[in-house]
């Protein structure tokens, strides 16, 4: 793999993270539990859609075929959507919603933190500026990790069955692949292997403070690095893509 | 977790460096801290702050309208108490 072809699917892949999570959440909007969690769910939905979208922009230039940002988002199939199988899980309620926000906060927190030493001008900018936002994010899901799991009887219970459904889908966040690998060599990319003791615990700490249980299972799923989704994702794209689909070249 | 479980908290938010915390609305909250971050986003949106107060609402004590005639009427016919006899320079904003 050559390295402007592992630029353009690692930018891809940052870019489908933040895009579809951002999509997860702004399914929130107008149904959050109280008015006050509305507006910050969609908030925090319209940062992750912005760093989407200086991500498949910048995606589009590496890869020189003059598509832009809407191209990216609105007319790529489902294999060729690069996120991890985190973000399209569904909203569920709000324990699952919060423990899957916790899980890409604690990894895009140590994440762009890494990024910022990127050789990459662009991709260092693109990760200063959402450090920003992602640093409000983890203050946000940590807090009701903690809110939530040292709550009553019944939000602890809801907290742990989120957590522990969740749990196979935190491991992919952190393995290298190919394109990880390639651009790790070249000075571009994170070493991912080396975020994962601050990131565990993190995670310890927020667990141990919301009296919540570390879950135990060894066994990850991965694939959505690679183009293998599940079938959540053919739902999201479905209604995100429709409108494009059906009127090519619509605009407001 | 109940809505009306949460109490009422009255949001202040002060727009720049030097200027008064004004009071903008109210929110509900659990907690200070979770009203502060409420606040934060029901209210700071579009840059609106740069700093917030947060008072839960049971704390305020209010003015009883029925007596406004005692309480601000005698101050009606005094004018003198007004600085209408200053002239304030240009660069003085925000009096």
């Amino acid at each position: 793999m050559d390295i402007q072809k592992a630029l353009f699917d690692y930018t891809l892949r940052l870019g489908d993270n933040a895009l579809i999570l951002g999509h997860r959440l702004s399914e929130w909007c107008g149904r959050g539990p109280i008015l006050e969690q509305d507006i910050a769910m969609t908030n925090i939905a319209l940062d992750l859609i912005g760093q989407a979208r200086s991500l498949l922009q910048y995606a589009g230039e590496i890869e020189g075929k003059g598509r832009t940002e809407d191209d990216l988002a609105f007319l790529r199939d489902i294999t060729a959507y690069r996120n991890v199988l985190l973000v399209e899980q569904p909203n569920e309620d709000f324990a699952f919603t919060i423990v899957r926000q916790f899980f890409y906060d604690n990894y895009s927190f140590h994440f762009y933190t890494a990024l910022l030493q990127s050789t990459d001008e662009t991709l260092a900018a693109i990760a200063e500026k959402s450090l920003k936002e992602v640093r409000y994010h983890l203050r946000y899901s940590s807090e009701w990790m903690i809110r939530l799991g040292d709550g009553t009887e019944e939000s602890n219970q809801k907290m742990q069955k989120a957590l522990n459904q969740m749990w196979m889908y935190n491991g992919e966040l952190l393995t290298m692949n190919e394109t990880d690998r390639v651009l790790l060599a070249a000075g571009i990319g994170v070493d991912l292997e080396a975020l994962k003791p601050a990131c565990e615990a993190k995670l310890a700490e927020i667990l141990a403070a919301a009296t919540l249980e570390m879950p135990t299972g060894t066994w990850m799923q991965k694939g959505g690095k690679e183009g293998k989704h599940s079938e959540h994702l053919g739902f999201i794209l479905a209604e995100m893509q429709y409108l494009q689909r059906a009127h090519p070249g619509a605009t407001w | 977790m109940k809505n009306q479980n949460w109490p009422l908290w009255e949001i202040f938010i002060r727009s720049k460096q030097g200027l008064n915390h004004k009071h903008v609305g109210s929110l509900h909250a659990a907690d200070e801290k979770m009203a502060i971050e409420n606040a934060r986003d029901v209210y700071t949106r579009r840059s609106e702050g740069v700093s917030i107060w947060v008072v839960e609402s049971k704390h305020i004590t209010a003015s009883d309208p029925s007596e406004g005639e005692a309480l601000y009427e005698p101050a009606n016919d005094k004018v003198y108490r007004h600085p209408t006899f200053y002239d304030l320079p240009d660069e003085l904003k925000h009096m």
